[in-house]
This record gives C-alpha cells, structure tokens and sequence, in this order.
C-alpha cells in the first residue's frame, strides 16, 4: 500500500471516527453528573441540525448555528425540568427508559414538524466539491472543521470543570451528590446545567457534522448507538478517551474496508471489537475499573 | 400450583375462550389474527420479564433471538433441496431417506423440497439456546450500561448478519414461508379458514410459557434469582451460584423468544431484518417496564394491549409517537407499572396497617 | 389472603378490561356498510425508514381519490379510501393486508412502498384474490406473475439495461459498482449483475454499504485505487447517494457517476450540491415534463399532476416516487370505468387490457405476462447541469 493509499485511509478513519467521538462526549457529560446515559443525545444532534438549517434560511450561518445551539439548550432545560427534575430517587433503569421514550416521541414530532427530506448545512469553507491536500491524501475543510471544534470541545470542558466554579459544583455532584448538597450546592440545577452542557455540545455537533453527513429526522438513533459504542469503548465518562476510542474505531473500519472485508459486516465487526473488550476490559479502554464499579444500575 | 395461581389461570384461559366466542358471535373472527400475533409477541415479552424483572439483567438484544429462531426456521423450510438431490448430494439424499425433509410446490407449481418444519424448528431452538449460552457466560458478567451495551452490540450483530446475507434475503427478508404442521390438521399458518385453530394454537403455546414460568419464579430458582436482584453480593455469599442462575434464565428466555420468533414466522409466512432491528429490542424492553418489570401478568398485560393495537393500525402514522408518550407517562407516574398503579392506595394502606 | 384476593381482583380487571375493549372494537367494526362506495385499501409507509418513499406516495393518493370523488366518482361511484401506515415494517403490512382483505373487503391494495413487504403480501393476495397495485422497484414482484399482483414503477432490469447502454456509446467496459443495503439496492445490484455480460461490460469493483452511512470515503478510497475503473454505478436511496458524489469529488476523481433512477426528487440536487453536477441516470419523464415535445403522450399528465401536486402541497416538489402512488390508483381508476363494475375479477382483467394508458412512470401496456407494462422506453437519460436536471441527450 502506498503511503498516500494509507494516509487516504486514515483520514477516512478519521472523518468517521471523529463524528462518533463528538456525539460520544455528550454522552459522558451527562453521564458523569448523573450516572445515566441519556439515549436521546442522538436527538439533540439532529435538532441542533435541522433546525440549523431551517434558520439559515434566514439568518447567515454563524447566526444559524448559534441560534440552534441555544435552541436545542432550551430543549434540553425543558427536558430535564419537566420530565427528571420532581422525581424522587428514580431509579437509573427508570431514567434511561425515560430517555429513550423522549428519544421517540423528539423523533416524532420532527417528522411532523421538517418532514422526510433530507437537508444539509452548506460547507463551512469552500463548498461540496473542495478539498485539501494533507500527506498526498484529498480530505474536505469539512471534516478539519469537525476535528477543530471536537478538540475546542475537549479543550473548553477540562477547563471548565478543573477552574470554574460551577464546573467544579457538578463535578462535586457527581463524585457525591449528598456530600455536594450538604456542602450548599443545588444538586438539582446541576443536573438541569448538564443536560443543557450535552445538549449543546449535541447541537454543535449536529451543525458540524451536517454538511457531510447531511440531516433528517431519524439520524439520532443510528449515531446514538455509535456515539454510545465509541464512549462504552473508551469508559464511561472520559471525553478524551472518548475522542481516542472514536477514531481508532473510524480508522478500525476504514483499514476492514481496505483489506477487502465486505462493507456489510462493518458495524458487525466493530462491535465485536467493543464486545471482546468489554470481556476482557469490562470498564472501557481507557476507563478505570474503580470508578466503573461504583455507578450501575 | 398455588390456589391463587390457578385461579389467575384459569380465569387467563376463560378469557382466551371467551374472547374467540365473542368474536364469533360478533362475526368479527378477522380480529383473531392481530391477536394471534399479538399473542407470540407476548411469549416473547414475558421471557424477557425474567430476565429483566427477576433476574435483574436488561437485554437490549432480544429481537436478535427472535430473529435467529425465525430466520433459521425461515431459510431451511425454504431453501430448495431437490436440484441438490437430483445433484446426487448424498447429503440430502440421506436427510430424504431419514424423512427430515417434505415435498411440496410453490406458489406457481414449481415442486420443492425442503427441510420439515419440526427439524428446522428444533435446529432453530437449539441453535438459539447454543448461542444465549456461549454469549451469556461473557455478557452476564458485565454490570449497568455495559450490559446494556453488550446486549445491544449482540443485537446489532444479529441484524447486520441477516441483513449482509444472501441466504436470508439481504434486505428483503425471506418470503414464502410455507405453513409447519405441528399434527396432522394442526398447521401454523396464515390462511383465513385456519384461523380459530391458529388462535388456539397460539393460546396454548402462550398459556403454557406463562404457567411454566409462573412456576419457575415461585420454585428455588425465583427466589434465588429475587436474591440476585435485591442484592447480588449478599446472594453471592448465601452460596446462591448467581452466575449460573443468571445463565440459565437468560438461557430460557432466549428459547421463549425463539420460539416465538419460529411460529409467527410460519404464521406470517415471512420475516425481514426490521424484525431483529434495534427499535424492536428497545420496543420489548419498553414494555416490559410499562408492565412493571417484576410483574409476568403486567407483561403479558401491557404486551397484549400495546401489540394489539399496533397491530391493528389504531394509532395510524402516531404509532410510535402514542407509544413513547405511554411510555413516559407510565414512567414518570406509575414506575412500578399501570397495573399496580389502580392498587396504589389499598398497597399503602395494607403496608400501614402492617406497620402499626 | 390479602395479596390472593388484590391477585384474583387483578385478573379479573383484566379480564373486564379487555372483554370491554373487544365489544368496543366490534362495536366499532360494524359500521354500515355503503353501498355505492368502492373500498380501495393502500398500505404505505407513511413513517418509518422509507418515509421519503411512502410520504409522496400517501398524499398522491390521498389528493387523486379527493379529485375523482369530486368529479362524481367513477360510474356514480364514490372511491372510499383507507390508508395504513406499515413504517415499512413486513409484519405490521402483512397485519394490515389481513385486516384490508378480511375485514374491508377492498377490492385492491395499493402499495406497498418497499419490495420487501410487497414480496411478503404477494402469496396474501395471491390467496385472497385480491388486486396489488405495489409501488415497490424490484422485478421479482411481477417476475413471476402472480395473477392478481402488479406494479407500477419502472423495472429495475430496463434501468440497468439503459446504464449500460449508455456506457456502450461511451465506450465504457469496466465500472465498478456500489450499493445500498436496502431492496432497492440489492435488486438493482442483482439486475446489473446479471446484464452486465450481455453488454460486454464488466464490474471489477462490488460494494455493499449501509443506508445510513454517514461518509464513504473509504469505500471510494478503495475503488479508486483500482486505475482499471471507468466509470462508477451507485445504487442506493438518499442520503447515501448523495454521499457518494460528494466523497467522489472531493477525492478529485472525476469518471462518469451513474446514479439509479432512485434519484429522482430535486431535492437530492442540493443535498449533494455541487457533487451532483454530471451524475447520469435513467428517469421516467416525470423530472424531463418540460422539456418533452408537446406531442409526447405523457406531457398532458405529467404538467397537471406536477401543478396539482405542488399546489395542495407547497413547498414540496413532486417527485417520481408520488409518481409511482399517482399510477397505482389510477391505473385502478381507469380499469373499474373500463370494467364497467367494481367487480375484482373484471378490474383485475380490465387491468390486464389496459393499453396505452400515460401515466407519471410512462405509458402502461398491460398484458397476462407482463404486470408492469412498461418498457425500456419508459426511461429517459437524464443529467444534472447547473443544478438542474435535463435530458443527456438533447
């Protein structure tokens, strides 16, 4: 294989590798100050995407984007406000199923609302056609942008939660939330900030990514499951590890094209892959096994 | 048997009975057909009750068990054997001889020979069984959202096989399943004047599960596996083999959906990927939590009515949008399932009156 | 005692519950039953992962059976029409067949819009003897005939034929194929499979993906490695066709894309933007209706249903596959005023007879061996310049 084969290869591995990380880390927010996984994340990336583009029709694109990202924010609030916050000790078994009917029912109502067809973001710089050149390799700004705003992601949250003082308080929240109450802070509005943090970061990536992958209304589910793959991979909660699992799943399932495996088994294969793991490293590849063992159902 | 038990049962099947007179007094026999679906749907759901409910495992895989047992049903009662015997394949010709396989004619006369009904269907029952065990020892060991992963990811599997494989239909599934004829006059399948005794058979099938796991759950083994759910560690160290027990219902409740997954098969003369897609998964689990998750008669309950009425196109193009909004309701209102929910009150008193 | 008593009160709400629920449904199912009404049933999926097909197709049919009630129906007869959404998925089509034919009594089904439930509701309506109109592409609905099951979209065997074609004058010989995993896809691959020897064509490079991928760049990484490749045939559904193009272009390949004649909606155009400029593909007339000659046995039809169809539903462009809804019911139409009754044996002959009949997929001509009635001539080449399409051959 020549090397400009090879690097071609790997940036494929990348362009899909990376879309799984981004979705893969709201995923982790959630789940760190909350113990759950909130299956609707998938549908927060396809909000902050279709209603990107129904706002570009009227608004310049940074305008677009920022609106759909505070747009899916509001819907985020709303989501934990109205259907998580008044419950007392639900269990997490209850919160997931929760989730994955509001995964429905947000699916549902963008059928009705944007109907079936299938839209996209205009490029971001350049259009549909244009490339760049890296290691001999044509790539699209495209998905330079995506890998660019997914480090800007991962770069922004450390920060967040090692400096600041609410990022602190929901890291208190999710170490020991008696002890983070005790202490004055309001668990519950936590939990709200971070569902509005994931629903952000899942709007933000539902823009980035919408040029290449284009949008519709069902898209969440199919990059949900991926997204939560890439983070169960990595080990729940760790952003960073959730960008290394993520592409080395992408280059893992460009190079099975490349030898010539069939493209139909590709998800077969890359969740063999995880399963194995998770056998052998039942808390994730990077994740750690103490931390693993304390939250469950 | 307890008295209660049999009660409970005995008024199940007064209304299995109840229901088919109706409907043919009502000269409404058509609703028996969504009902007999309904119905293998149902031993599916209060299969994956036990594991879910009272061995505390949540699979997000169930529609794959579902799927191997009605697809390998499926491809070998359609596959056509005879250019192989005529091909001189000694194979088949031993199978012929043996008389595993049965002669018949598609629906344009041309004549086929293929595996009898009964072997596929216990090949596809073992074969299931085989599978829930070699996946169970690994994936039982895992705990919380990585079991959940791993059942999903087995799910997945299942699907993208299926779907890749030219033997079961690519995309388009496998049609023109022919009819299994459990005994001569007793055939699983579609035809209109075979209805009422479809109806029954899949009441019979149905009833029989649920006895059999109403049983399991008040034997040694329930309580064990209430052990493991209330606090593993602590059965652990009562000397309850967790693992094992753990295996063995997820074993068993992988049999119950492949069952299911073999006779409405035949009954429908086909089945397609979406049949082991995910949304099915998660659809099973869904309403085994709005049953109440520890409840078989919630199951059984909330799986007759939702199937049914999905079935039937109640809700239009709102079908799944009516069933994420039950969901969330029964969720964030009644988390113990609808049917405890009429019962709330008389339970709260009964506790207080226990306590004082 | 207590909890025997709540377990005994538990079945016995069930029971009640449930023996309520049944008197109400058949209380529901005995409607009266007009006379003068002809029940036609259609089995679209509405929703569901083939919604962009089932979409068009429902409020086609929907908006024709409004226009011929209101013309006075056929022979004074008002069309009574019931649509079921199967979200593509076989069993609930299967149900719905049932339900249709057993508790309807409809003399046709319309739909479905897949393949595959419309291969599983062949054998149902073989049985029941009922008319199927499908609106699914693949040749193995009619191929064998059933006697009582058609189908309106153009074969997918004439669409590879024209591919290849196509390639002939181009002087093509080696191409590389890709497809979608649906049953589009597989029937489209099977079809260039198997013409491709006849053509003298051969297919060097043999790609399955899913529906849903969301990047190819791997795959094209990989067939464009292959220097010997002349040009590309992808067979696929949105979004993936557009992917296709888009992941081409950027890797600055630039052979001959053929696309099938799934890409039939203007909207792909800007899905795939730039990438979408050159892709060649066979139509029907549907997306050439103001290009043909005034002449053409079809332009009448196409212009009116176009306008008709993007006036009751603005800001939606008709596409081929409301099309293919718009040809079944009327199809159906043309036969029960031809037939003189609502009769299922005389429609389904009547069906049968029908010749020169111009509708959106081309003009039918029915016959006892051929249940789609369209020819190779129901296609036209068509491509994409300045992000419009035109006729390749002008």
């Amino acid at each position: 294989m020549s090397l400009e084969l090879f690097s071609q290869y790997i940036f494929a591995g990348i362009t899909y590798g990376i879309i799984y990380a981004i979705v893969a880390i709201g995923f982790n927010i959630i789940y760190n100050t909350t113990g759950i996984i909130n299956f609707a994340q998938g549908e927060f990336v396809m909000l902050g995407g279709m209603s990107a583009i129904t706002l570009n029709y009227y608004l310049p694109l940074p305008l677009a984007i920022i609106g759909a990202v505070l747009f899916t924010m509001l819907i985020g609030a709303l989501i934990e406000i109205v259907f998580i916050r008044w419950l007392k000790n639900p269990s997490v078994l209850r919160l997931i199923i929760i989730t994955i009917g509001l995964s429905i029912i947000i699916r549902e109502i963008a059928l009705h609302v944007w109907g079936d067809t299938v839209r996209a973001l205009p490029y971001f710089t350049g259009n549909v056609v244009s490339s760049v050149t890296i290691l001999g390799a044509p790539i699209s700004p495209q998905v330079l942008w995506v890998l660019a705003v997914c480090s800007c992601i991962v770069i922004l949250l450390s920060l967040f939660f090692k400096f600041t003082p609410l990022g602190k308080e929901m890291q208190a929240c999710a170490s020991n939330r008696l002890a983070a109450t005790l202490c004055g802070i309001n668990a519950k509005n936590m939990v709200t900030f971070s569902f509005m943090l994931s629903a952000a970061i899942g709007a933000v990536a539902g823009c980035v990514v919408s040029p290449i992958t284009s949008s519709e209304y069902d898209m969440g589910t199919g990059l949900a499951i991926k997204g939560f793959t890439v983070a169960v991979l990595g080990g729940l909660g760790n952003s960073l590890a959730a960008v290394a699992a993520g592409l080395l799943l992408g280059i893992i399932e460009a190079f099975s094209i490349a030898i010539g495996f069939p493209l139909a088994f590709q998800d077969a294969i890359s969740i063999s892959i995880l399963l194995v793991i998770l056998f052998v490293r039942p808390h994730g590849l990077f994740g750690n096994k103490e931390a693993a063992s304390l939250k469950e159902f | 048997m307890g008295a209660k038990k049999i009660t409970g049962i005995a008024l199940l099947v007064v209304f299995v009975v109840a229901v088919q007179i109706a409907t043919q007094l009502t000269g409404t026999s058509y609703y028996l057909t969504q009902l007999t679906m309904t119905m293998y749907s149902c031993l599916l759901i209060i299969g994956l009750c036990l594991v879910m409910g009272y061995a505390g495992q949540v699979s997000l895989g169930h529609a794959g068990f579902f799927a191997i047992g009605g697809y390998t049903s499926a491809s070998l009662t359609t596959t056509n054997l005879l250019p192989a015997l005529e091909g001189g394949s000694s194979w088949v010709s031993m199978l012929n001889s043996m008389g595993l396989l049965t002669a018949g004619s598609s629906m344009f006369g041309e004549p086929l020979l293929t595996v009898h009904p009964w072997l596929a269907c216990l090949l596809a029952i073992t074969i299931t069984a085989l599978i829930a065990f070699l996946v169970g020892i690994p994936v039982l060991k895992l705990k919380g959202h990585y079991l959940a992963m791993a059942t999903l990811g087995f799910g997945i599997i299942i699907f993208r096989i299926v779907l890749a494989m030219e033997f079961f239909g690519e995309a388009d599934g496998i049609s023109d399943v022919p009819g299994f004829t459990l005994l001569p006059g007793l055939t699983v399948n579609g035809d209109i004047d075979n209805r009422v005794v479809n109806y029954y058979i899949a009441a019979a099938v149905l009833v029989t599960g649920f006895v059999l796991l109403l049983n399991l759950i008040d034997s040694r083994v329930g309580r064990a596996l209430r052990a493991i759910h209330g606090a593993e560690d602590a059965a652990d160290s009562m000397g309850i083999n967790t693992a094992r027990y753990k295996l063995y219902t997820f074993v068993i409740s992988a049999v119950f959906a492949a069952v299911a997954g073999v006779l409405l098969t035949h009954y429908t003369g086909g089945i397609s990927p979406s049949d082991a897609g995910v949304m099915k998964s998660v659809r099973y689990v869904a309403i085994v939590a709005i049953g109440g998750m520890a409840s078989l008669w919630g199951a059984l309950t909330m799986g007759g009515i939702l199937n049914f009425l999905s079935l039937r196109g109640f809700f239009g193009s709102y079908d799944d949008a009516v069933f994420g909004t039950i969901l969330i309701i029964i969720m964030l209102f009644a988390p113990e399932g609808v049917l405890r929910l009429t019962l709330w009150s008389k339970f709260k008193r009964q506790k207080k009156e226990k306590g004082s | 005692m207590m909890s025997r008593f709540r377990n005994s009160l538990m079945t016995l709400a069930i029971v009640a519950c449930s023996a309520l629920a049944v008197t109400f449904f058949s209380g529901c199912a005995k409607k009266e039953e007009a006379k003068d009404t002809i029940k036609v049933g259609a089995i679209l999926a509405e929703t569901g992962g083939a919604s962009f097909l089932g979409g068009p197709e429902a409020r086609t049919i929907r908006m024709m059976v409004e226009q011929i009630n209101a013309a006075g129906g056929i022979h004074g007869q008002q069309i009574e029409l019931i649509v079921k959404d199967s979200a593509a998925s076989p069993d609930k089509a299967i149900s719905f067949a049932k339900q249709l034919i057993e508790e309807e009594n409809v003399i046709a089904i319309l739909g479905p819009s897949t393949s595959g439930e419309s291969m599983k509701l062949k054998s149902i309506c073989e049985k029941a003897e009922t008319i199927l109109l499908s609106c699914g592409a693949a040749e193995v609905i009619v191929n064998p005939v059933a006697k009582w099951v058609f189908k309106t979209p153009q074969t997918d065997s004439f669409a590879a034929q024209k591919i290849f074609m196509e390639m002939n004058n181009l002087g093509i010989s080696k191409i590389a194929i890709l497809a979608g995993n649906t049953g589009f896809g597989k029937a489209g691959r099977e079809q260039l499979k198997k013409f491709a020897p006849q053509f003298n064509i051969e297919i060097i490079e043999d790609e399955v993906y899913d529906k849903k991928s969301t990047d190819l760049s791997a795959v094209v990484t990989k067939i464009k490695a292959n220097a010997a490749v002349q040009a590309v045939v992808n067979w696929s559904i949105v979004p993936a066709q557009a992917i296709v193009a888009k992941n081409m272009r950027q890797a600055g390949w630039d052979v001959p894309l053929f696309q099938s004649h799934g890409f039939g909606n203007v909207k792909y155009i800007e899905a795939a933007g730039e990438a979408a400029e050159g892709i060649i593909f066979p139509s029907g007339r549907l997306l050439a209706a103001d290009v043909l000659t005034d002449d053409a046995p079809q332009k009448a039809v196409l212009k009116k249903y176009i306008l008709d169809y993007e006036t009751k539903y603005p800001g939606e462009k008709a596409s081929t596959f409301g099309g293919h809804g718009f040809d079944a019911i009327m199809i159906l139409a043309k036969a029960i005023e031809n037939a003189g009754s609502s009769d299922k044996a005389k429609v389904r002959d009547a069906i049968e007879n029908l010749k020169g009949f111009a509708g959106t997929g081309g003009v039918y001509n029915f016959s006892a061996t051929d249940h789609n009635g369209l020819g190779i001539d129901a296609f036209e080449m068509m491509t994409v310049k300045d992000g419009k399409f035109v006729l390749y051959h002008q």
